[in-house]
């Protein structure tokens, strides 16, 4: 039986391009229990499937893209045999919505903001235009922009505004799930502050979960619940986020955890994984990460290894795991990482 | 004496209102002051950070820095000479001796250049040895900067990674055999993994050539990391300078408080106070005298719009601020 | 060291010529158009050899009858003119005109376009104004008048046709070069040649000329069938070169005969050349404008 705390539910989820280099496999094997009003991040640099991971689950892949997976559920219902008319009236934006990257490019520039979100309720759901610019006006509120604004153009608003706008807009219908995409990246400082603030704030208000994604570990640590590393475009390693940060097994999430510096640790040598993402063309039949771990050992190559569960919710994808204490302490040091 | 000098630098933009708002609205003209009389100097073999959010003015300094665009106002010295009266050779010295590493590894390269050419523009623009001689130091640039020229001399930009890109533009850059090097964000368009090994290669680099260099960002955790001293700025104005790791451990102006209290941590167990500041980031335009930041200070009264505290460029050790009521503030 | 200098630019010449061997072959369309405009080419070049008879002589058939607007046979495979003129031979005899009007004029108003192209774009400024205020006031110079008087004054050489045709065609190539110049000044790369100390020369012909290359290419390729098209109508009209034969010179004879409705062969031959060569070399500046505009690629 479908457990009723479990809003979004994947069972190997795969995405494949078909280009003419080849079938890319952008997405493979992702599995996925999201909780009611969780904050789930998915953290991952360029290259490693995040983005064909939203467009996947909205249904705004190209062409040559197509989805399988074994289970995808949303409140208990199939999305992936779904038709397009029920997608589109029922789950886009009024149960999904998405905060897309650089809100810039998502206004469009000849119109007021505020028609673009009243606009943007009516497609998805019969309500009249004053209903919809009411609750407009309570979103701005919400998120800390003043109700006039409604009336201005987009290129009137700063970065940390049009931000804001768009988060409101992805709230308008009062969505179960709201899919961040590097939500403040590009941002000031002070500018992505507010915002996370503000996202933790409404949080509590809400009842909607939020998928966060981004590279910025910074950013993902303080607002996420549970974490997931992603990588070559399969979750290296899943936690929640204390669990994490406190002991992490996967040499990539050591890798990374490295790579960031904290303003608190200032004088810590950082360390970069040498290397470049793999191009996933062609079924993968080896650990993604293994041309770059300096932790490379014989299975690596040969197979793929499955997700395993080292400690209550935490998940990794390593065939070595349990040297994860050895790794963690090798990591910590320059000269593993130089090969 | 120190290596480049800053001496109450300048800059403002005229901005028109249109030929409806200036002939018949008539409307004067606006004006950016995206820097506003900036005072500070490098030292020889020093790294001097700065940071600040955007619209600080810290891009349109490491334009005129590199004697792209001219200031309004003020001067730069390189050297004890100033280099806005330079004639064109005197001008090919200095472009010489202080070269530019830019932010956007996608963009700063000519797509129809091989990475070989690209490395070897500058010599061949500046004519400075002969042609197998600047081909013989690009070669061996390419492989100190970790692109063993076998694979990658004759390649296009499009097939290089970001890092590899900017590893290019360093090479670029430090075939030259510049004094000073101006980073403008180099690493904020690069993946996190890589950052390190780019930084690293630029410390190391540094160490070994001895080139000063002013790093631009608005990371204050790799400036922090990276930094021998740290300037911020804040809508065109210095607003406090000293030893990086000091001002970021203890700072002293409203703003570095500020800013440094807003910078996300990767560590959960931490939390943070939100940031004691007021209001809006805006645009230098037409802004009001005085301290720019005083629209957004908590501390801020009447007078903070007609003082403005000046930094002394020659004090290159002390932790400087640009406010007048500190002894005031600590009070409270 | 220098073995790999000589090494290295080699290598990069043939990798230019693989580069335009890809941007031809990428499609059915420009393949067969490239093949065409080969052709035509060769024709041209060994139309002496080819041309059995002399553009102008009056020729007999084989039982020596004056063969006058003979439709097609095996003798004369193209037929004869009212006059007895072989077709066949005029028509190759004309390719050599055409081609060389075409290509000429199509490379001197390039190179005249790209140039004040590049010059306008980059400097901006005075200079941009007044060469596009010269470019302007030949938009609005018609050709027809303008060659009539040019012809009316000079006579009907070669050179004046060619200046003719030239002086209107570049003005397209010039605005489009210019736009692009334009955005590319504002690149970063740009930017960054100029930190690196290259002079303005410099910058327009080493850093934003290879850039532009594409779009250069593209309006060649334009121009040289517009220059063939402007041509063609020119001498139909009769103000064609007065010395040699065009294939729009062919069908001002036709029309001068006034055996039009009759002579079905004399105007299909030089016609179907036009639209053949020209359509070929738009075949060919499509694939040259995916590459300009990556936008246009299929994936």
């Amino acid at each position: 039986m479908e457990n009723p705390e479990i809003l979004l539910s994947l069972r190997n989820l795969g995405v494949v391009y078909d280009t003419a280099q080849g079938p890319v496999h952008a997405v493979s094997n992702i599995d996925l229990d999201l909780r009611k009003n969780e904050v789930f991040g998915i953290a991952g640099e360029s290259g490693c499937g995040k983005s064909t991971l939203i467009k996947s689950l909205l249904r705004l892949l190209a062409d040559n893209g197509r989805t399988t997976a074994d289970k995808c559920t949303y409140k208990g219902r199939d999305l992936l045999q779904m038709d397009h008319e029920t997608f589109r009236k029922e789950v886009l934006w009024q149960e999904m919505s998405l905060v897309p990257q650089s809100a810039m490019a998502s206004f469009n520039p000849v119109y007021r903001v505020g028609d673009q979100i009243v606009e943007s309720m009516q497609a998805h759901k019969s309500i009249s235009r004053a209903e919809a610019i009411d609750r407009a006006e309570s979103l701005f509120d919400v998120v800390g922009l003043e109700p006039g604004l409604l009336r201005s153009y987009p290129h009137e608003f700063s970065g940390g505004m049009r931000q804001r706008a768009m988060i409101a807009m992805a709230l308008s219908l009062d969505p179960g799930l709201i899919i961040m995409d590097e939500p403040t990246t590009g941002l000031d400082v002070l500018v992505q502050e507010r915002i996370l603030r503000r996202i933790r704030e409404i949080r509590s208000e809400l009842e909607s979960s939020i998928i966060l994604i981004t590279h910025d570990i910074a950013v993902i640590a303080e607002m996420s619940d549970r974490i997931a590393i992603m990588y070559g475009g399969e979750f290296m390693e899943q936690a929640p986020t204390l669990d994490l940060f406190e002991k992490s097994y996967h040499p990539y999430t050591l890798g990374l955890k490295n790579a960031f510096p904290s303003i608190e640790s200032l004088g810590t040598e950082l360390i970069s994984i040498p290397g470049s993402p793999p191009t996933l063309i062609g079924e993968l039949q080896a650990c993604p990460f293994s041309a770059r771990c300096p932790f490379n050992g014989e299975l690596c190559a040969t197979e793929n290894p499955a997700l395993i569960e080292v400690s209550p919710d935490h998940l990794v994808r390593c065939a070595y795991h349990e040297k994860a204490p050895e790794f963690e302490k090798r990591a910590k040091e320059k000269s593993t990482w130089l090969c | 004496m120190a290596l480049l000098e800053l001496d109450r630098l300048t800059r403002h933009f005229e901005l028109s209102p249109g030929f409806i708002g200036r002939h018949i609205l008539h409307k004067p003209n606006s004006h950016i002051k995206a820097v506003e009389q900036l005072s500070v100097s490098l030292n020889e073999g020093e790294i001097l950070g700065i940071a600040g959010e955007s619209g600080c003015g810290k891009s349109t300094t490491c334009t005129m820095l590199s004697g792209l665009l001219s200031p309004s106002g003020g001067d730069i010295r390189f050297k004890g000479q100033s280099i806005l009266d330079l004639n064109a050779q005197e001008m090919k010295e200095y472009r010489r001796s202080v070269q530019m590493i830019f932010q956007d590894p996608y963009e700063s390269l000519n797509p129809r250049f091989r990475i070989l050419d690209i490395v070897a523009e500058g010599p061949r623009a500046l004519a400075l040895w002969d042609e197998e001689e600047i081909i013989q130091r690009s070669l061996s640039m390419l492989s100190s900067v970790g692109l063993p020229p076998q694979k990658y001399a004759e390649r296009f930009p499009h097939e290089l990674s970001g890092g590899e890109r900017q590893r290019v533009g360093i090479a670029s850059a430090l075939v030259m055999e510049p004094e000073v090097i101006i980073a403008d964000e180099p690493l904020s368009m690069l993946d996190v993994s890589i950052r390190a090994g780019i930084l690293d290669l630029m410390r190391n680099m540094q160490e070994n050539r001895g080139f000063a260099s002013i790093y631009v960002s608005h990371d204050l955790s790799i400036l922090g990391n990276v930094a021998d001293r740290l300037l911020v700025m804040y809508l065109g104005q210095a607003m406090e300078i000293g030893p990086a790791q000091e001002v970021i451990r203890n700072p002293k102006h409203p703003y570095t408080k500020a800013l440094i209290s807003a910078v996300a941590m990767p560590d959960p167990t931490k939390r943070r106070d939100p940031p004691n500041i007021r209001g809006e980031l805006s645009q230098p335009i037409d802004p009001p005298p005085g301290c720019r930041f005083a629209p957004r200070c908590p501390y801020a009264d009447k007078s903070c719009n007609d003082v403005f505290v000046e930094m002394n460029m020659d004090d290159v050790s002390s932790h400087q601020v640009a406010c007048h009521r500190l002894k005031d503030i600590f009070n409270d | 060291m220098s073995d790999t200098f000589i090494v290295i630019g080699a290598k990069a010449i043939k990798r230019g010529f693989v580069e335009h061997y890809e941007i031809i072959n990428s499609n059915v369309l420009s393949r067969f158009g490239f093949w065409v405009i080969v052709f035509f080419t060769l024709v041209a070049i060994f139309a002496p050899l080819i041309a059995p008879y002399d553009p102008w002589e009056m020729t007999y058939d084989s039982d020596g009858n004056f063969a006058a607007l003979r439709p097609p046979s095996w003798e004369f495979p193209l037929g004869t003119t009212h006059l007895g003129y072989d077709l066949f031979s005029q028509l190759i005899l004309a390719t050599r005109t055409t081609l060389l009007i075409g290509i000429v004029s199509g490379f001197i108003s390039i190179f005249i376009g790209a140039n004040v192209g590049l010059i306008a774009g980059y400097y901006g400024g005075k200079i941009d104004e007044v060469l596009m205020r010269i470019t302007d006031v030949l938009y609005g110079m018609p050709f027809l008048p303008f060659i009539i008087v040019l012809i009316a004054l000079f006579g009907r050489e070669l050179e004046f046709i060619i200046l003719a045709i030239v002086l209107i065609i570049w003005r397209t190539s010039a605005r489009v070069i210019r736009a692009q110049a334009m955005s590319i000044k504002q690149r970063q790369f740009i930017q960054m040649a100029k930190a690196r100390g290259a002079s303005d020369l410099r910058i327009i012909y080493r850093h934003i000329l290879p850039n532009v290359l594409p779009l250069l290419l593209l309006y060649a390729s334009f121009n040289i069938a517009w220059s063939i098209i402007t041509e063609a109508s020119a001498s139909f009209l009769g103000f064609g070169d007065g010395e040699t034969i065009s294939w729009g010179g062919m069908l001002y004879e036709l029309w001068l005969s006034g055996k039009t409705r009759v002579a079905w062969w004399w105007f299909a031959s030089p016609s179907i050349c036009i639209i053949l060569l020209v359509t070929s070399l738009v075949f060919v500046s499509r694939a040259y404008e995916e590459v300009a505009n990556p936008r246009l690629r299929r994936r």
